[in-house]
């Protein structure tokens, strides 16, 4: 039995349809990150979860039972906001206190468990202070401390990392893990942020137009996207494109890639002929190699974290991005190259549903 | 980052000097002129030099009023009482029903919502003299002219719309996401109310509150209308002031002094509320 479920889920404000028909299962202690663009409704689908505001129609089902006359308070649910929401004119410590004071818990369970989930989040110190004292690092911990203080079954994190500044963030997206995972909670996690989504889920659900355009692991989705919006939105420098038209070759198919001619992995017979969009990652591309490739000239040589990109214009005009590890010799800008890709690093979408064509 | 040069500072000080001089003035005076005779008052030209008298405030006191023409009972001492009562129970009565009100009107939408709220708004730009004439007949048919119960009714019209308003854009200023972590956090609506919305809104709270009692307060036509001696507030009352025999200056202005005491000092209490709640919207988390 699956611990959350959403069933035909659906939130519309009159005439506007936020999300329409959606659907997810998560198992019990499962780290879920719900990815998206802003304004695709992912907040929105945490506060119906939370009860906070009432679904259009569907259900939200949390361990097998259907949440829809049940108000927030009974719910088991922790929530962290991604604008902290903390009690302005209570302390961190009576904050962190507040669901545990909600239960009746024993002055000694109280202690306990404000100290149990202060140590954890390393605020300890800070305890007696109001939140408009403490820092943006330091409001979100306790946010977080005062979703897990009452050991909730379900876990609702609403981009806690958007409102602190870049190291805190770097730290945090390495802490959360072991901490969501402690916590033994089923954990909704929204972000817009792929790196965090990469490296927190268990599984990504990647929510746009209303739907989960997919719904797998971090691993999956970045190596067999479900259309090219997901393969645009995971991946730094982000995926190469280009207009194909597939040709016979033998029982398969092949694309003429600005003058590289390249066999397709996987079934696409039946869309020999027709004009699909093929996309391959920039790190799949390698330089200068014994192997035949696209005739290409250096335009621009960027370097991004550990890696170098490289923009690269193809004799028939195409642009693309190479990005290669540090440790690979670097070309010139303005001089020509051969960029070699294999069949296995091709993706195949469909042009006009984005849709993915190949297994 | 000092640009101002020494003149600027004169300039400034002068006119400062000017307002606070123009404005004051009046008050000042009239606080002299509780300490004199209706004589002394009316000396022309007039003087700052007097000899200071607390007859005034004795005759307000005890209610014996001498004038020229003979000794007349005044009610000072009933009509000040009369004003503290009816003040504090409407804006008491206001807070009770305008607070829950505008919690309503901040975080729900339901139907005719603004139209209701625009309606109690409209209470304060009606002109009170266009509804006192329906209102005393009214009244009499009820058999509440000449009642506190009546009074502190009708006062509901200055009070509530103005407690309902300001209290309102206090709510909607809280983030509802407070709220909503507060219910999350395992409590219900009431006590979410009870502890997050209305502590957060405090500030508000005082200011309108503040607001409404000034406004009660310095009330007139009301009670001019709609009750007898007995009931009347100061307001009211100081219209005894003027007898067969003149104007009493000297009581006039001592029972204003008098009158504005008890404002005064909840003004001064409650100042830095009241600054906050004339600049709406002034609670940042």
């Amino acid at each position: 039995m699956s611990q959350l479920s959403l069933r035909n889920l659906s939130k519309s404000y009159g005439a506007f349809t936020v999300f329409d028909g959606l659907n997810l299962e998560a198992d019990a202690g499962e780290i879920i990150v719900v990815f998206g663009g802003s304004g695709t409704g992912k907040t929105i689908l945490l506060r119906l979860i939370a009860g906070v505001e009432d679904q259009t129609s569907g259900t939200v089902e949390l361990n097998g039972e259907d949440m829809t006359d049940v108000p927030p308070e009974r719910r088991n649910v922790g929530m962290a906001f991604q604008n902290f929401a903390l009690f302005p004119h209570m302390s961190a410590r009576e904050n962190i206190a507040a669901p545990l004071r909600a239960k009746s818990a024993s002055e000694s369970a109280l202690n306990a468990g404000i100290d149990r989930v202060s140590k954890l989040l390393k605020i300890d110190r800070v305890l007696g202070h109001a939140p408009r004292e403490l820092s943006n690092g330091q409001k979100q911990r306790t946010s977080l401390a005062r979703a897990l203080a009452a050991e909730p079954k379900f876990l609702l994190l609403d981009d806690p990392l958007r409102n602190v500044d870049a190291k805190l963030r770097y730290e945090m997206r390495l802490e959360l893990p072991r901490l969501l995972r402690q916590s033994g909670a089923t954990v909704l996690y929204v972000t817009q942020d792929y790196k965090e989504a990469m490296a927190l889920a268990d599984r990504i659900a990647v929510l746009q137009g209303g739907k989960f355009v997919q719904v797998a692991t971090p691993q999956d989705i970045y190596e067999k996207p479900a259309t090219l919006q997901v393969a645009r939105l995971f991946g730094d420098p982000v995926i190469n494109t280009l207009d194909v038209t597939l040709q016979a070759q033998g029982k398969g198919a092949a694309a003429d890639v600005a003058g590289y001619k390249i066999s397709i992995p996987g079934n696409v017979q039946s869309h020999v002929s027709k004009t699909v969009v093929l996309a391959m990652r920039p790190d799949a591309v390698t330089l200068n190699t014994s192997k035949s490739g696209v005739k290409a000239t250096v335009m621009a040589i960027t370097p991004l974290n550990e890696r170098t990109v490289l923009l690269l214009q193809a004799e028939n005009g195409w642009e693309f991005l190479a990005s290669l590890s540090a440790a690979a010799e670097t070309p010139k800008a303005g001089s020509t190259v051969t960029a070699h890709f294999e069949s296995s690093d091709i993706h195949l979408f469909d042009k006009e549903t984005g849709e993915r064509l190949h297994g | 980052m000092d640009h101002t040069s020494t003149l600027e500072k004169i300039i400034r000080g002068v006119l400062l000097t000017l307002v606070v001089i123009f404005f004051m003035f009046p008050i000042f005076w009239i606080f002299l002129m509780s300490f004199q005779t209706n004589e002394s008052i009316l000396r022309i030209p007039p003087s700052l030099a007097f000899t200071p008298t607390f007859d005034n405030y004795f005759a307000l006191v005890t209610g014996e009023m001498r004038t020229a023409a003979g000794s007349l009972k005044i009610e000072f001492m009933r009509n000040l009482w009369n004003s503290v009562l009816l003040s504090t129970i409407s804006v008491a009565l206001s807070l009770v029903l305008g607070i829950p009100a505008a919690y309503a009107f901040a975080r729900f939408k339901f139907k005719l919502g603004e139209d209701i709220a625009f309606t109690l708004l409209s209470f304060r730009f009606a002109p009170p003299l266009l509804v006192l004439l329906p209102l005393s007949l009214y009244f009499k048919t009820l058999g509440l002219t000449n009642t506190y119960i009546g009074l502190i009714w009708v006062y509901q019209l200055i009070c509530l719309p103005l407690i309902l308003w300001i209290v309102r854009g206090y709510f909607e200023d809280l983030s509802p996401d407070i709220e909503h972590a507060h219910r999350i956090a395992g409590y219900g609506w009431f006590a979410t109310f009870w502890k997050i919305a209305l502590p957060l809104a405090r500030p508000g709270i005082a200011a309108a509150g503040l607001l409404a009692f000034i406004f009660a307060w310095n009330n007139f036509v009301f009670a001019l209308v709609l009750a007898s001696a007995d009931k009347q507030p100061v307001t009211v009352g100081a219209l005894a002031f003027v007898t067969a025999s003149g104007i009493q200056y000297g009581q006039i202005a001592a029972a204003i002094v008098l009158s504005v005491l008890p404002t005064f000092v909840l003004a001064l209490f409650a100042q830095r509320y009241l600054v906050e709640g004339l600049s709406l919207g002034a609670v940042k988390g």
